[in-house]
């Protein structure tokens, strides 16, 4: 789960990670009366989406007066922010956040993530702050340094040291920045993030280490244990119907294409789609149904896929292993006679009890057009989709 | 022959009196399985199928029991704890079905689990392990489809390892083991572990290995295949069309960064030396065709 800047840092507040004062406004007004509050000479109004790259796609500005930062706050609020992470469509802005703004001496980077191949947590620093770290990756991997945490003694203060002394930190300094560190780690840990990446991260002029951005995501798995942090989710930020699948428990992505597809199993749904695409089609959606689909998931499932209006034609691919094909078969009939479908439908059934299943979608009087194999199902339902009769 | 399971595995279960373990745990047992015990904490006396006996704790079971691999059902909150009970109790496989640990329980086990050489994590949330030949089957996966054979199976994915095992079975070719390794970001069992358990099976002729976009399992794969595996080999990587940033379902199948993708998981494979199938209707068409092949090693 992802959540707003101005909710990371009010996290980051909580477990003691230095941050700027700020205040969330939701109209110009609001942005107005937040920058007198600030009392700094000049406030920066920061666009708040779930996406990166809101600086270069204009959703950050400076403002010297609290004239100016309602000015600001009234258009970047509603505007549509494009930025590389958003695609073209963009991201309607709802709120801004009003922050003070600091005299800053060095931008650096320093982010928190797991290290798949070690199991283990990373703590990652770059003398080159405010850019993309992946570029920098790229170009400069020399520049990014990585402190590998022992999940058992926790972060170590050498750690931070190491790192403040690669990126040329000097004096107090070194000690504010490996407190910092040390202070995000707890924040990281205890609230189950799966990121949490600060860049910039700021050196002020007076020596003190400053998170001027703050960028969070969470494990889904553990939000049952952080209501507080399950609270900051933001539904109009979401993809609705990928918002949508969250309350039937479907593992849901909205794609480009026009074929709907549902499967059971994540590896044989991403099979599916790729299969799709090499016979020329293109998915409307990524769907795994689960390994155990019941008839309510499948009839749930189909609503989803047709409230897709991109959707010309519905592809089912199931592996009936312990669940049995005519269970399924008989779910998919149920459901396509819930939803009065309209678009050609194919399906693929493979596994115990296949030979009732196909008689079950022969017989049911629909317009549902059977497949023996993946291959021979992606070709059929790419034929229907360009409204060739499968 | 196999790996990691065969005739003197003794399996006992945590979480057996749950609805996926009671269900699984009845599969278990009409393919066959040595199912020797379960656990469930305040259930300790009772039986299961008035057959199985069940314990308070994994420790007991093993000591009245002799089970020496468990195969885990608790709920995902629970999961964690269960594996580490397991490894106290000193059993020597374990794997976990679960989906949905924390990744954060899973990184603390994994560590923990260093304290234990003698254990072997497969999962979580994986479909378990099969060797058809010995009758015994540790997992969720439909028994009906495997038959015995010679061909080793390793996967990332549940339903897809189905998919791969039934070509196999289709085209005539039985399998030595199916292992399902699992679709999480921190899992026991790696590629490379199955791979060299697989390598070393006087019973396995050739191996089909199913990998998926994210992390960098499959990588590492291609560079112990290219140095160290000396049997035909196939492979299909899943999510070839699966756009950046957005997770496919398992925790793990997501391509962050620009890493992961599955140009670069099949283009290290080929490399190697691996056969790769052009699309999931040809696993075991190719897995044939790299057994006609025989061993080809990249210069």
């Amino acid at each position: 789960m992802k959540i707003h800047e101005y909710q990371g840092k009010e996290l980051f507040r909580k477990f003691g990670v230095p941050v700027p004062r700020g205040i969330l406004a939701t109209t110009a007004d609001e942005a107005e009366q937040a920058a007198r509050e600030l009392k700094t000479p000049v406030v920066v109004v920061k666009a708040q989406i779930h996406a990166g790259g809101r600086g270069k796609g204009g959703g950050v500005k400076l403002a010297r007066s609290p004239a100016e930062a309602k000015k600001l706050a009234a258009e970047i609020l509603g505007m549509q922010l494009v930025t590389h992470q958003t695609g073209p469509a963009g991201q309607k802005v709802r709120k801004v956040y009003i922050e003070e703004g600091l005299d800053i001496a060095r931008e650096l980077y320093l982010g928190m993530t797991l290290d798949r191949a070690l199991s283990r947590v990373s703590l990652m620093a770059s003398s080159e702050g405010g850019v993309e770290i992946e570029e920098v990756a790229l170009k400069h991997p020399e520049k990014i340094h990585v402190e590998s945490i022992d999940p058992g003694a926790g972060y170590s203060d050498f750690q931070g040291r190491k790192l403040a002394y690669a990126l040329g930190l000097k004096g107090a300094t070194v000690g504010k920045f490996v407190a910092f560190c040390a202070a995000l780690y707890r924040c990281y840990v205890d609230t189950d993030a799966s990121l949490a990446e600060v860049n910039p991260l700021v050196v002020l002029k007076t020596g003190g280490v400053v998170a001027l951005d703050s960028k969070m995501t969470f494990d889904d798995n553990a939000l049952y244990r952080h209501p507080d942090v399950a609270a900051y989710r933001d539904v109009a930020e979401e993809d609705p119907q990928e918002a949508k699948a969250k309350e039937f428990d479907l593992a849901y992505i909205t794609l480009d294409g026009n074929i709907g597809c549902m499967v059971n199993g994540a590896g044989l749904a991403m099979a599916t789609m790729d299969t799709i695409k090499l016979v020329g089609g293109s998915p409307a959606n990524f769907l795994d149904v689960g390994g155990g689909a019941t008839r309510e998931k499948v009839t749930a499932a189909f609503k989803l896929i047709l409230a897709d209006p991109g959707v010309k034609a519905v592809l089912v691919n199931i592996f009936g292993g312990i669940m049995k094909c005519d269970v399924i078969a008989d779910g998919v009939v149920a459901a396509a006679r819930e939803v009065q479908l309209k678009v050609p439908l194919v399906v693929r059934l493979e596994g115990t009890n296949v030979e009732k299943g196909k008689e079950i979608l022969r017989t049911s009087g629909l317009a549902i057009t059977p497949a023996d194999n993946l291959r021979q199902a992606a070709e059929k339902a790419v034929a229907a989709a360009r409204g060739a009769r499968p | 022959m196999s790996i990691l399971v065969d005739e003197k595995t003794r399996v006992l279960c945590q979480g057996i009196t749950g609805a996926a373990g009671s269900f699984h745990c009845g599969q278990m047992l009409e393919y066959g399985t040595e199912l020797v015990a379960g656990v469930t904490p305040g259930k300790g006396g009772t039986r299961f199928n008035e057959e199985v006996p069940v314990f308070d704790t994994v420790q007991e079971a093993v000591r009245e029991t002799g089970a020496n691999a468990s195969v885990i059902f608790v709920p995902p909150a629970f999961a964690a704890d269960a594996i580490l009970e397991a490894a106290d109790a000193g059993v020597a496989l374990v794997i976990a079905i679960t989906e949905g640990i924390p990744v954060l329980d899973m990184v603390r086990c994994k560590q923990a689990l260093r304290g234990h050489p003698e254990v072997r994590l497969v999962g979580p949330n994986c479909p378990g392990v099969i060797t058809p030949g010995a009758k015994c089957k540790i997992g969720i996966m439909p028994g009906h489809i495997h038959r015995p054979g010679r061909i080793g199976v390793v996967s990332r994915s549940g339903t897809l390892t189905y998919e791969a095992v039934y070509q196999l079975t289709q085209l005539n070719l039985g399998q030595s083991t199916a292992v399902g390794i699992g679709g999480d970001p921190v899992n026991g069992t790696d590629f490379v572990d199955c791979l060299k358990l697989f390598n070393a099976d006087a019973g396995t002729d050739a191996v089909i290995m199913i990998g998926e976009i994210g992390g960098s399992a499959e990588e590492a794969a291609a560079d112990y295949i290219a140095k160290d595996f000396k049997k035909p080999i196939a492979g299909f990587i899943a999510g070839v069309s699966a756009p950046p940033g957005k997770r496919m379902g398992h925790a793990g199948a997501i391509i962050a960064g620009g890493k992961g993708t599955a140009a670069e998981k099949i283009r290290a494979l080929e490399a190697a030396g691996v056969l790769m199938a052009p699309s999931p209707t040809e696993l075991g068409s190719t897995l044939q065709a790299a057994l006609k092949r025989g061993v080809r090693k990249a210069n």
